[in-house]
C-alpha cells in the first residue's frame, strides 16, 4: 500500500543508503502531501533517522535523489527544518535557551553576521509558543527532557520553514508536554506547512497522523493514516519477515562488497 | 622582591617584549583551546602539539638556520599530517580514535627527539636554543621570534571573533549547522588549522611537550566560573594570560630553568583551586551548602521541638526546658544540640537561664512556623497526592525547612487554612 501524491513537498526516488557498505535504506520510493502531519513509524534500528538524515543531506546516498517542493534541497534549504534527536548534543554547553533558539536564526543571518533585535523577537515569540518564555536565560544543562525538546521546537520555529522534519519529539515527554507538542503541530499544519514526525507509539499515531509512513529498511505502507494503520501492514513492518534483507545487508559488510555495481 | 619590581616595571625594553610576548601568545591558545574542549577535541590537541616537533626539526635540517619563519611552516604542515593520519586511521580501519591518537604521537613525538638528538650531535653552532622548544623559554622569544609569534597570535584572536557564532554552532550541534547550509566542513578545517596554529605559536615560551595543557586548562578552568560562552572565552584568556606573564617571570629570574613546566604549573593551580572553590560547581562550595543546610535543619528542629514542648505544656511557651527535657522527646546527638543551642542564644532564639534554656518571642513565632509548615505539608500529601496519613512525617521533616514564604502563602491558601493536621494536631497560625 503505497500511495502517491501530486506535487508533493518531498519526492525520495530509489533511495539507498549504506553505511560502511551495509544498506539501511533499500530503494525507497516516496511522495508525501503538502500541509500534512505525517508520522514515520518502524522498529528500532528500521532506518527512520537515517531516511531524515539523507534528506537533510547529512548522510551520503548511494543511489537515488530527493526532492523537496520539486527543487534540490539547497536552493530550498531556507523553507526546510530539522530538529534532530535531542540526545544528539550536549546539554552541557555552556549556553542559555535564548542562545539555542537563535541558533535557529542563523540560517537566515548567513555567515559573520550576529543576531539583531528582530531575531531576538522573534526567537522570543518562538519560545513563548512553546510556552518557555519564562526560561530564556536558564542554562541549558538545567532543563528538563521534555523542556530540552521545547528549546529544540523553538528554535525549529524560529526557521521559519515550510517543511519541518523531526526526529522523536515525543520521545521522553510528559502526557502535557505531549500534548502541547501535537497542538503546536496542529496550528503549524494549519498554516498550511508540513510537519515530518519520526514516532514510536502506535496507539497515538492514529489520532496525531494525517499520514503514515511505515518503514523497516524498505518502504512498507505510505498513505492516509486509516489506510496504512492496518494490522497487516503493521505486521509486515514489524514481524520478523525482513530478517532476510537484514541478512544479506551483513553479508554485505563482512564480504565488503559494494551495493551497486558502479561503486 | 627587587627582581619582581623590576619585572614589572616593565623599564627594560627586552622584558616588555617577553611579556607582552607570552601573554598574548597564553591568551590566543586559551581562546582557541575553549573550542578544542568544548568539541571534545583535548587529546586531539596533545597529538598535534607533540607531532610538531619532527616538523620543527626537518625545517632547521633542510634550511640550516634557526629561522623562526621556517621552524613554523615545518611545524604547522607535521601538526596537520598529524591530524589527518587520525582521521584516517580512525574511519579506515577497527583502531578506535583515542588509540589512533596514541599511536600518532608517540610516533611523531619518538621521530623528532631521534631527529633533534641528531642535529645536537651535528655539531652545527646554529642549532643551540632547538632543545627550548621541549620545555619551552620565554625570555628567548625576542626579535624575529616575538613577531612572528604574536602576528599568528593575533590572527587567532582575530579569527575566533569574527567565526565566533559559527564555532560555536559547530561545537553545540554539527547536523543542525549543516541542515541550515553552514559550510561545516570548511569551519572545521579552520578551526583545526586554528588548533595547529595555536600549538605552533606556543613551541618558544611553552614548548610542545606541554602545549596541550596551555591550550585546554584555562578553558576547563574557566567553565567552573560561568555558564556563558563569551564570559567563558574572556576568562580563559585572562588566566592564560596571567600564568603567562608568571612564566616571563620565572624566565627572567631564572634563566636556566625552562618555562612551559612553570607556566602550566600556574594554571594547573588555577584549575584545581577552580575546581574547589568555583560557585555552584566548586567542591568546597557544594560542601559548604551542605553544612549550611544542616545546620538549618538542626537550629529550625529545636526551635519546633521548644515549641511542641510548649503546647503540650498547656501552651506555656515561655518556661525554661532542660537538655533533658529536649532528649527525651527527640534523640539529638549531644555535641549537635548543644552547638546548635548555644547558636540559637547568639541569633536571638533562645536565652540560658540557670536550669536550661527559654524560647525568645522572635524564637516561638519561628518554632512556630516550623510547626505549621510540617503539618500544612502532612496534610496536602494526604489530601492531594492520597498518601496515607501513617506515611507522610518523613517527608514533611524535610520539606518543612525549604518552604518559602511565597509557597507557604499558596499552601495555606489551597488548603484554606485547615485547623487539624492529618493527626488531629492542631496547626498553630500567627495571629
Ligand atoms: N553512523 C552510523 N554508522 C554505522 N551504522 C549506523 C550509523 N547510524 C545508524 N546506523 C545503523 O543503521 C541502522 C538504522 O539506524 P537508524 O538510526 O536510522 O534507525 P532508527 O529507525 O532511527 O532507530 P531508532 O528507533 O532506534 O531511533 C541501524 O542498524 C544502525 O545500527
Ligand atoms: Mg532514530
Amino acid at each position: 500500500m503505497i500511495q502517491n501524491v501530486n506535487n508533493p513537498v518531498l519526492e525520495l526516488h530509489d533511495l539507498t543508503v549504506t553505511y560502511n557498505k551495509k544498506p539501511v535504506l533499500w530503494d525507497i520510493d516516496l511522495t508525501l502531501p503538502s500541509g500534512a502531519i505525517i508520522g514515520v513509524i518502524g522498529p528500532n534500528g528500521a532506518g527512520k533517522s537515517t531516511m531524515i538524515k539523507s534528506i537533510m543531506g547529512l548522510v551520503p546516498l548511494s543511489s537515488g535523489y530527493v526532492k523537496i517542493f520539486d527543487q534540490d534541497l539547497p536552493t530550498v534549504r531556507h523553507k526546510v527544518s530539522y530538529v534532530p534527536q535531542k540526545e544528539s548534543v550536549d546539554w552541557d554547553f555552556p549556553a542559555s535557551v535564548m542562545d539555542v533558539v537563535l541558533m535557529g536564526r542563523y540560517g537566515k543571518l548567513g555567515l559573520f553576521k550576529r543576531p539583531r533585535k528582530a531575531d531576538k523577537e522573534v526567537a522570543r515569540e518562538c519560545l513563548r509558543r512553546v510556552d518557555m518564555e519564562a526560561f530564556a536565560n536558564r542554562q541549558i544543562s538545567q532543563l528538563s527532557g521534555g523542556q530540552q525538546q521545547r528549546v529544540f521546537l523553538a528554535r525549529a520555529l524560529a526557521q521559519e520553514a515550510d517543511l519541518y522534519f523531526m526526529d522523536e519529539p515525543f520521545a521522553g515527554v510528559d502526557a502535557a508536554t505531549e500534548k502541547a507538542i501535537i497542538n503546536l503541530m496542529k496550528t503549524m499544519s494549519e498554516q498550511g506547512k508540513t510537519v515530518v514526525v519520526v514516532h514510536h507509539d502506535l496507539q497515538s499515531a492514529m489520532e496525531y497522523f494525517d499520514w503514515v509512513v511505515l518503514l523497516n529498511l524498505r518502504l512498507v505502507a505510505s498513505g492516509p493514516v486509516n489506510d496504512v494503520m492496518t494490522s497487516t501492514l503493521l505486521q509486515e513492518t514489524y514481524g520478523g519477515k525482513l530478517t532476510l534483507l537484514a541478512e544479506v545487508g551483513e553479508l554485505l559488510t563482512k564480504k565488503e562488497f559494494p551495493s551497486r555495481e558502479n561503486q | 622582591m627587587e627582581n619582581l619590581w623590576e619585572f614589572l616595571s616593565l623599564r627594560d625594553p627586552n622584558i616588555r617584549y617577553v611579556v607582552l610576548g607570552s601573554i598574548l601568545l597564553a591568551a590566543s591558545s586559551a581562546i582557541v583551546g575553549t573550542f578544542t574542549l568544548l568539541k571534545k577535541k583535548a587529546l586531539v590537541g596533545d597529538a598535534v602539539a607533540h607531532s610538531v616537533l619532527p616538523g620543527i626539526c626537518l625545517a632547521f635540517i633542510l634550511t640550516g638556520v634557526k629561522n623562526p619563519f621556517y621552524l613554523v611552516i615545518g611545524a604547522f604542515v607535521t601538526g596537520w599530517i598529524s591530524l589527518v593520519l587520525i582521521d584516517y586511521i580512525t574511519k579506515h580501519s577497527k583502531i578506535k580514535e583515542d588509540t589512533a591518537i596514541g599511536l600518532i604521537l608517540s610516533v611523531f613525538f619518538g621521530i623528532g627527539i631521534l631527529m633533534l638528538t641528531v642535529i645536537q650531535k651535528s655539531g652545527n653552532a646554529a642549532q643551540s636554543g632547538l632543545d627550548h622548544f621541549l620545555f619551552g623559554q620565554a625570555a628567548s622569544l625576542v626579535g624575529q621570534d616575538l613577531l612572528v609569534f604574536s602576528a599568528i597570535a593575533l590572527i587567532l584572536m582575530i579569527a575566533v571573533l569574527v567565526l565566533f557564532k559559527e564555532f560555536a554552532l559547530i561545537a553545540f550541534d554539527t547536523h543542525f549547522a549543516e541542515s541550515i547550509g553552514f559550510p561545516v566542513r570548511a569551519l572545521e578545517l579552520v578551526l583545526t588549522t586554528l588548533t595547529v596554529l595555536a600549538v605552533v605559536t606556543g613551541i618558544q615560551a611553552i614548548g610542545v611537550v606541554l602545549m596541550a595543557a596551555m591550550l585546554i586548562t584555562p578553558a576547563a578552568a574557566a567553565r567552573f566560573w560561568t555558564d556563558k560562552l563569551t564570559v567563558m572565552i574572556f576568562l580563559a584568556a585572562g588566566l592564560g594570560a596571567f600564568s603567562g606573564l608568571v612564566g616571563a617571570y620565572i624566565s627572567y629570574v631564572a634563566p636556566a630553568m625552562p618555562t612551559g613546566p612553570w607556566i602550566v604549573m600556574i594554571i594547573s593551580i588555577i584549575a584545581i583551586t577552580s575546581f574547589f572553590l568555583a560557585p555552584q560547581k566548586g567542591i568546597l562550595f557544594r560542601m559548604i551548602t551542605q553544612r549550611k543546610f544542616q545546620t538549618q535543619m538542626l537550629e529550625e528542629n529545636i526551635l519546633k521541638l521548644f515549641f511542641q514542648l510548649g503546647e503540650r505544656a498547656d501552651h506555656k511557651y515561655f518556661d525554661t526546658r532542660s537538655v533533658d527535657d529536649i532528649t527525651r522527646r527527640r534523640p539529638f546527638e549531644l555535641s549537635k544540640l548543644q552547638r546548635g543551642l548555644k547558636n540559637l542564644r547568639k541569633q536571638g532564639f533562645l536565652e540560658a537561664t540557670a536550669t536550661g534554656w527559654v524560647f525568645t518571642q522572635a524564637g516561638k513565632s519561628k518554632g512556630q512556623r516550623i510547626t505549621k509548615l510540617h503539618r500544612l505539608w502532612e496534610l496536602y500529601l494526604t489530601e492531594y497526592l492520597k498518601i496515607a496519613p501513617d506515611h507522610v512525617h518523613e517527608d514533611a521533616e524535610t520539606i518543612e525547612h525549604i518552604i518559602t514564604p511565597e509557597l507557604e502563602k499558596r499552601l495555606e491558601e489551597q488548603l484554606q487554612f485547615p485547623s487539624m493536621d492529618p493527626h488531629k494536631s492542631q496547626i498553630p497560625y500567627q495571629r
